[in-house]
């Protein structure tokens, strides 16, 4: 084990998925061709000033209250000033020392030890425009330019690469809930940097950090920061100093390269926006806002084990994303035992959507169907193994489990003299089966059991061959 | 006399009894300007052919439909930093000598719903830096009353075609006293609104949180008129206020019984031309004749207000001015990369006046610098507007000279800043306090035009143009310039 606590904190961005832009009308469709969501506004034409959109601070609060930050009464914008190609008007109106959010937190579970990581701020602010490196050129798309964006910056808290990566899933969950932006990484809607510094364990002051940029998935967030880790580590071992500087993350090298250091840092010159006003939050408004917030994951995840007696591990799969948390427990609501409900969503129906790329609001089984299937299944109508075709079948067409029963005839025999007669049929045509089972071969049992099933097409309940094989077979 | 001295009324009544035509006003203008333009330089834009073009428009409208506003068909002069769609907009400086607007500002829209006619764009100190129009990079600007004086900034250009009968009226904007001191040396009415009447849409900023559009006209009742077009609140704008607009007009009562006159004495003493200051006594002799009270009162931090506002406005200045680098539209130089391309933009793009304030305001802003700079000229404007709230308590008006001296020569002091800078030491209050203020003639010292200035409460424009009018009323109206003196 190293002598040195890993410390990293995160500022992790997220674009808020609003109709326009956050000061212009200008529309915020992701993936349309360059350049044609724009307007004099947001391309910082001279004479032309912003105008805060509301539902952009709706947002921002409604973020800010599912991380549990405490929310600004008053709250106010800032400039940030900077050149760059990507900010046309060469500042970037951000929140400077009155942000939106303070004081947050969220809980994080790291080989099942639970931790909670503090939430510094949540501020709300301009996207910069996208920047395309081309050989020697490059291009420039404003079309991201004035998107609503807002910044969340942890304490330094976390103590691992894993759990760093567990903190932005949980970011990234929590948001999703919240609905107010898709946070998706690979669109950019996503985005984090990471502050890593190493210090001796048992040491109170911090070591001298580095900046990671460019960690655009859940992976490279977490080797970046492995990278870093065990850089920073040699270095302090070869008696280096670590200096204090910017790193890109290089995805296909699996280095980091120096993008400038602390000496060539920014004076961003920030100053209160003057062409905006104010921002008073009122605890009308907040209270609006506070009701709009559906249950977040981590509570949904207590009540599945409490109340349904899910495991952790089931709990965390369906809770990861609104739409599976709702979609479980509307096939609950729709009679499903809720366990049965898990088992299916869980495995089969996670395992067809991830193939083939469907979301789970997109399925063919929606989850009265669902519940209507476990339903059969939990009657005896069908068996476990008859589930699975007929499943199969309803994913692809959509229809109702016990049509799919009725026309293929699959519903399963639970009639004791059908099956009795069966057992005695395969019993007698396999005598060697007989003699094995007497000298302990359990392994004759599953044989027998196996007969049955392909005699009735799978249709036997097995519990039932099961047991009356045993009986047959003690008769003898 | 010609057309274009008469009074808005005046010359709608003619229209209106189809005495003139729109085109007759536009030719009328435009031979004024031939005549007179390449002495007085004031403008920068004369569009000719779009003015006429207009003209023969409303002609053709009015001459089917009745009643027109007030300021239809009327030729005007807009500051060449409020922008107008397809019109070069320069803001006076080489690095936008080829910008044209894709939009209009929200008062040039109001002016154009009004049927008034754009006709030029007006020359101005570059970015609207300066109290002497010297610092437009295109070319000075000379004062019609003696040619060779300033006219005044940075609004020059617009108040000394007001004052050469170029124009029925123009608008300017006003930072630390651009509308105001250039009315005051061009002997024209000069109105700077309260700080988010007007909205800002369109004017290019120079420091966000001080600048207001306002008229520039012959007397007061033009400016109600023009005021009572531009003013009101502009989804465009966040800082423009969502107030109901008054009718300036019925204002204009002549009666001034009872009104409470505060003067400062820091604004009648030291540095304020004897004069001048002579002047404005008989001015207040004027107002007291009338039934006003006049009192001197105290403006304690006034003294600080030229330090101040040479700290924020910069600051803002140089954010507002970051965008200038040559990338997406102005003037762009060759450079070998990035960064030289935006200086070498920057450093041949704009002049000296302007390099200064955005140095000034960079290290204002500068980390370790910006509390002792910016945070403290912050404090300092709370004060400022507190002494004038504290005396608003007691007194309808605050009363005194627009400028310590009437127009200096040109090139006088272009090389003496801070002497520069001093001469707005009675407009700038009013810009820090977000105050209305109007400069009004109020008589000739050694040939030359002095302004009286009053500056009233938040959105007490009525006010203003009622006490201004009464003054006006009853006193001597000012000679027309000659357009005499001979070009420095």
């Amino acid at each position: 084990m190293s002598k040195y606590e890993t410390v990293i904190g995160l500022e992790v961005h997220v674009e808020l998925h609003t109709k326009s832009k956050i000061f212009c009308g200008c529309s915020t469709t992701f993936g349309v061709a360059p350049n044609i969501q724009t307007c004099p506004i947001c391309l910082g034409h001279p004479g032309v000033l912003p105008v805060l959109n509301r539902e952009a601070v709706n947002f921002a609060i409604k973020a800010a209250m599912a991380l549990n930050c405490e929310i600004a009464t008053h709250s106010k914008f800032d400039r940030k000033n900077y050149f760059y190609p990507d900010c046309p008007k060469a500042y970037q109106i951000s929140q400077f020392d009155q942000p939106i959010g303070e004081n947050g937190w969220l809980d994080i579970e790291v080989d099942g030890a639970r931790k909670r990581i503090g939430i510094t701020r949540l501020h709300l602010e301009e996207d910069a425009g996208k920047l395309t490196h081309d050989g020697d050129a490059t291009l420039v798309d404003f079309n991201r330019v004035g998107m609503p964006l807002v910044e969340i910056v942890s304490e330094p808290d976390l103590r691992s690469p894993a759990e760093a990566k567990a903190y932005l899933e949980k970011i990234k969950s929590i948001i999703q809930y919240t609905g107010v932006s898709d946070v998706k990484l690979e669109e950019g809607s996503l985005r984090c940097d990471a502050n890593i510094s190493l210090r001796l364990f048992g040491q109170d002051e911090f070591g001298t950090k580095t900046e990671l940029k460019n960690l655009n998935s859940f992976r490279n967030v977490e080797r970046a920061l492995q990278y870093e880790e065990v850089r920073q580590a040699k270095d302090l071992d070869d008696g280096k100093r670590i200096i204090q500087q910017t790193l890109r993350w290089n995805e296909e090298t699996n280095e980091v390269k120096v993008m400038r250091s602390k000496e060539q840092a920014h004076d961003y010159r920030y100053f209160p926006e003057p062409d905006l006003v104010s921002l008073v939050i009122s605890d009308e408004w907040k209270e609006e806002i506070r009701s709009s917030i559906p249950e977040l994951p981590d509570s949904r995840k207590a009540r599945y084990i409490k109340d349904w007696g899910l495991s952790s591990y089931d709990a965390d799969q369906l809770t990861g994303t609104r739409n599976v948390a709702d979609y479980f427990e509307q096939t609950v609501q729709a009679g499903a035992d809720a366990k049965m409900a898990a088992n299916w969503i869980t495995g089969d129906l996670m395992g067809y959507l991830n193939s083939n790329n469907v979301e789970i609001h997109q399925s063919k089984i929606t989850p009265t169907l669902l519940a209507g299937m476990t339903d059969l299944l939990q009657k005896g109508t069908i068996s476990s193994k008859i589930a699975k075709t007929v499943f199969k079948e309803m994913i692809e067409t959509g229809k109702e489990a016990a049509k799919i029963v009725e026309e293929k005839g699959l519903v399963q025999i639970s009639d004791e003299g059908a099956i009795r007669s069966e057992v005695v049929k395969v019993i007698q045509a396999n005598p060697q089966s007989i003699d094995d089972f007497k000298n302990g071969k359990d392994r004759a049992l599953g044989f027998l059991v196996g007969q049955v099933m392909k005699a009735t097409k799978g249709k036997a309940n097995p519990q039932m061959v099961n047991e009356m094989i045993r009986e047959e077979l003690s008769k003898l | 006399m010609s057309l274009l001295r008469e009074s808005l009324q005046e010359v709608h009544n003619r229209l209106a009894k189809k005495e003139i035509t729109s085109v007759d006003l536009v030719t009328e203008s435009l031979k004024r300007i031939g005549e007179v333009d390449g002495d007085v330089r004031a403008f920068l834009l004369v569009d000719e052919e779009g003015a006429l073009k207009r003209a023969k428009e409303l002609d053709e409208k009015y001459s089917k439909e009745g009643t027109r506003g007030i300021l239809a068909s009327l030729p005007v002069g807009i500051k060449d930093n409020i922008c107008t769609e397809g019109l070069t907009t320069t803001c006076g400086s080489q690095l936008l000598s080829n910008y044209q607007p894709v939009y209009n500002a929200t008062v040039v829209e109001k002016l154009h719903n009004a049927d008034a006619i754009s006709i030029g764009k007006m020359n101005m100190d570059e970015f609207a830096m300066g109290s002497s129009n010297e610092n437009s990079s295109f070319y000075p600007v000379h004062n019609p009353w003696d040619l060779s004086t300033v006219p005044g900034g940075s609004s020059g250009g617009s108040a000394a075609a007001v004052a050469a009968g170029e124009v029925y009226f123009a608008l300017g904007s006003d930072t630390g006293g651009s509308i105001r001191q250039p009315a005051a040396f061009t002997g024209t009415v000069g109105l700077k609104p309260t700080y988010g009447l007007i909205s800002r849409y369109g004017l290019v900023a120079f420091a966000s949180s001080l600048d207001q559009i306002g008229p520039l006209t012959k007397n007061v009742e033009d400016s109600a008129y023009v005021l009572q077009a531009i003013a009101g609140h502009d989804q465009y704008d966040s800082t423009s206020a969502n107030v109901e607009v008054p009718d300036y007009l019925s204002a204009l009562t002549g009666d001034v019984k009872g009104l409470r006159v505060g003067v400062p004495k820091e604004m009648m003493g030291e540095g304020i031309d004897p004069k001048v200051k002579a002047l404005i006594q008989r001015s207040l002799s004027t107002l007291e004749s009338l039934g006003a009270t006049i009192e001197e009162v105290s403006l304690p931090h006034s003294e600080y207000a030229v330090a101040t506002y040479y700290l924020i406005a910069p600051a803002e200045a140089s954010s507002n001015l970051a965008r200038f680098d040559g990338v997406r539209y102005g003037v762009r130089k060759y450079g070998e990369n990035l960064i030289d391309l935006y200086h070498e933009t920057r450093s041949q793009g704009f002049g000296p006046e302007v390099k200064r304030r955005i140095m000034l305001g960079t290290y204002a802003l500068s980390s370790g610098y910006y509390d002792a700079y910016y945070k403290k000229a912050q404090q300092v404007r709370t004060l400022i507007a507190q002494d004038f709230e504290q005396l608003f308590a007691k007194y309808d008006v605050i009363i005194g000279p627009t400028t310590p001296t009437t127009a200096f020569k040109l090139n006088e002091r272009i090389d003496d800043p801070m002497t520069m800078y001093a001469n707005d030491m009675c407009t700038i209050p009013a810009n820090l306090a977000g105050l209305p203020g109007i400069s009004v003639p109020c008589g000739l010292s050694d040939g030359l035009p002095v302004g009286l200035q009053i500056i009233g409460k938040p959105f007490a424009e009525a006010t203003l143009l009622r006490v201004a009018h009464a003054f006006e009323q009853a006193t001597d109206r000012l000679p027309e310039p000659k357009l005499g003196g001979g070009r420095a």
